[in-house]
């Protein structure tokens, strides 16, 4: 009996612990979204009000007046072909990996390595590439650039996925008189279909989050969303509204994406040294 | 670990259908890796700068600046010092967070699945959110300080030389300190229990317990959340330029912001070719090497 009460009673700490923790770490989120829903009088008042006293959406009606909120369209057209285009060129490089061997370890992690180095020393030398070619602010060249670098990525989750599938069934498909590439696309792609979902996910958000690369690649024409925060940086702080609206448009589609991705979290940012 | 991949089947190693498949990646890789590396080789010869496009040839003039030049050892000090306070505390924060939700706790998926939430929000915009957080005046940062201290608090985090350095590592570790509790959770949930409660009946204390069996058995997954932390750590760009923009002075300055500034705003682009230069050579190399001690491509 009274062990039970301890035990109820540590797992009622926890649970208080839990909760608290959790708070804190929504907080700021929680900051970032409520500003967009204040009045600019509202957001300038002192002391700061913590919830605003009716929702207003007019940020939002700014940002799409002005046409600001198009840079979340330019993200989406240059996360979504980058990552449509990694994923396609890395599975089938990753299913020669895992397969055949091809290169070995050494080259697997050469590949992984590429996309440790700092995107800054990265964005430099492509940068003065792509002024010479007239790549600048387009969307070609910022595809290029982010399907270059999260080619690595797709490369390196794709083979641990595809070496996690049975190749008994590859052969039997060889056997029965399947080419090559029809082993791929009818055995393996529908094998590892969650693999190759979840990779993509990760891939997309990737590209989407980035900042770097957008900053030094970007002038006005394909500025995607990260960029577009930062134009409001600075100097006049009664940009605050636009900053956290802006914020809002980009996060939200990812915190929807990541709520149906938790079973392939934990793979997904570890580099697969959690099978999960 | 599957099985399948070490069975050899010769049936299926076609030379040429094999580097077929890697080819367009790698032509991909290439042009983005290694062409521009040798371009980068051949502008860190030349002497190119905002005011001058002297293409002739300079001997190893860029490099040996780079060992004068105190503002790029002061950028790699203030990285090195991000990294050696940022990662120790991301890892005790998520190990012990870990450590909370280990055991049952009705409801344990809702609890992780907004903790990750950070995690996912671009490193611009968690950075943006702070420099809100921390306005001096209308951010709720000071206001809670206020109310702890019972004065008015009116600290100036993004400015005052004493407090930026607190202000990005903050919201470094808040953005960062979910990834190794997530990482960590599902490790220390792959811990043999059995071996858990035969190890306390035996009478080993809890840091023994800790320290001989829990650590090893979470060791590999430690190392792999540790060397990407680390390497990321080493990058950090994005919360620093929302939150001081490497600022004040140059106070907050990483390797990446001093190579921004140097080849995007000041424009010493031969410099700035021979810093990329190193920093490519270099972090290819400890990567490389990182990763086959880690052993994370078996």
């Amino acid at each position: 009996m009274k062990r039970s009460r301890r035990r109820s009673l540590r797992l009622g700490l926890r649970y208080v612990a839990a909760i608290v923790l959790t708070l804190m770490f929504l907080f700021p989120i929680y900051w970032l979204f409520m500003i967009s829903f204040k009045t600019a009088d509202e957001i300038f008042s002192y002391p700061p009000v913590w919830w605003p006293e009716s929702l207003q959406f007019g940020s939002y009606v700014v940002l799409f007046k002005d046409g600001d909120a198009a840079t979340v369209g330019n993200s989406l057209i240059v996360a979504g072909v980058s990552t449509a285009l990694a994923m396609f060129l890395g599975t089938i490089c990753a299913y020669s990996l895992a397969r055949f061997k091809t290169g070995g370890e050494n080259l697997a992690n050469w590949i992984i390595s590429q996309r440790m180095v700092p995107p800054v020393a990265i964005v430099f030398p492509v940068f003065l590439l792509y002024v010479w070619f007239g790549l600048v602010d387009t969307y070609f060249g910022l595809i290029l650039l982010y399907t270059a670098f999260n080619l690595p990525y797709v490369i390196w989750m794709m083979r641990g996925y595809i070496l996690d599938i049975p190749i008994a069934l590859e052969q039997a498909a060889l056997v029965d008189g399947y080419s090559r590439w029809q082993v791929l696309w009818k055995v393996v792609f529908p094998m590892c279909r969650a693999g190759l979902f979840a990779t993509a996910i990760f891939t997309f958000v990737f590209a989407w989050n980035d900042f770097i690369f957008a900053l030094v690649l970007t002038r006005t024409e394909v500025t995607t969303y990260t960029v577009q925060v930062t134009h409001y940086f600075g100097g006049q702080s009664n940009l605050w509204a636009k900053i956290s609206a802006m914020s809002v448009l980009g996060t939200v589609p990812i915190f929807i994406v990541v709520a149906f991705m938790q079973k392939y979290l934990v793979r997904g940012i570890s580099l697969g040294a959690v099978k999960g | 670990m599957s099985a399948a991949g070490t069975i050899k089947k010769p049936q299926l190693a076609e030379q040429g259908f094999k580097y077929q498949l890697i080819a367009p990646s790698i032509f991909v890789l290439l042009l983005i890796g290694i062409f521009p590396l040798v371009y980068l080789l051949i502008v860190s010869f030349q002497g190119i700068t905002m005011m001058d496009n002297d293409t002739s040839f300079h001997g190893l003039r860029n490099y040996a600046a780079l060992f004068g030049d105190t503002r790029l050892w002061e950028a790699l000090l203030h990285t090195l010092l991000f990294t050696a306070i940022a990662l120790p505390l991301e890892l005790i924060l998520g190990l012990l967070m870990a450590q909370l939700f280990i055991d049952h706790l009705p409801g344990r998926q809702v609890f992780v699945a907004l903790l990750v939430l950070p995690v996912v929000i671009a490193p611009i915009v968690s950075g943006a959110t702070w420099s809100l957080m921390f306005d001096n005046r209308f951010g709720p940062i000071n206001q809670i300080i206020g109310w702890l201290t019972g004065e008015e608090a009116t600290l100036l985090w993004t400015i005052s030389p004493d407090l930026v350095y607190p202000a990005i590592l903050v919201a470094e570790i808040w953005q960062w300190t979910p990834f190794m509790f997530l990482l960590l959770l599902a490790a220390l949930s792959g811990v043999d229990k059995s071996q858990l409660e035969a190890a306390s009946i035996d009478g080993a204390g809890y840091w023994r317990i800790f320290f001989r069996i829990v650590l090893p058995a979470i060791w590999p997954v430690m190392a792999v959340a540790i060397l990407i932390r680390g390497l990321d750590l080493f990058r950090l760009f994005d919360i620093v330029w929302a939150l001081t923009r490497g600022g004040p002075g140059t106070m907050t300055e990483t390797i990446s912001i001093f190579t921004y500034v140097k080849g995007f705003q000041q424009f010493e682009t031969s410099y700035t070719a021979a810093v990329a230069l190193i920093i490519i050579i270099l972090l290819s190399l400890v990567v490389f090497l990182a990763l086959r001690r880690v052993g994370l491509s078996r």
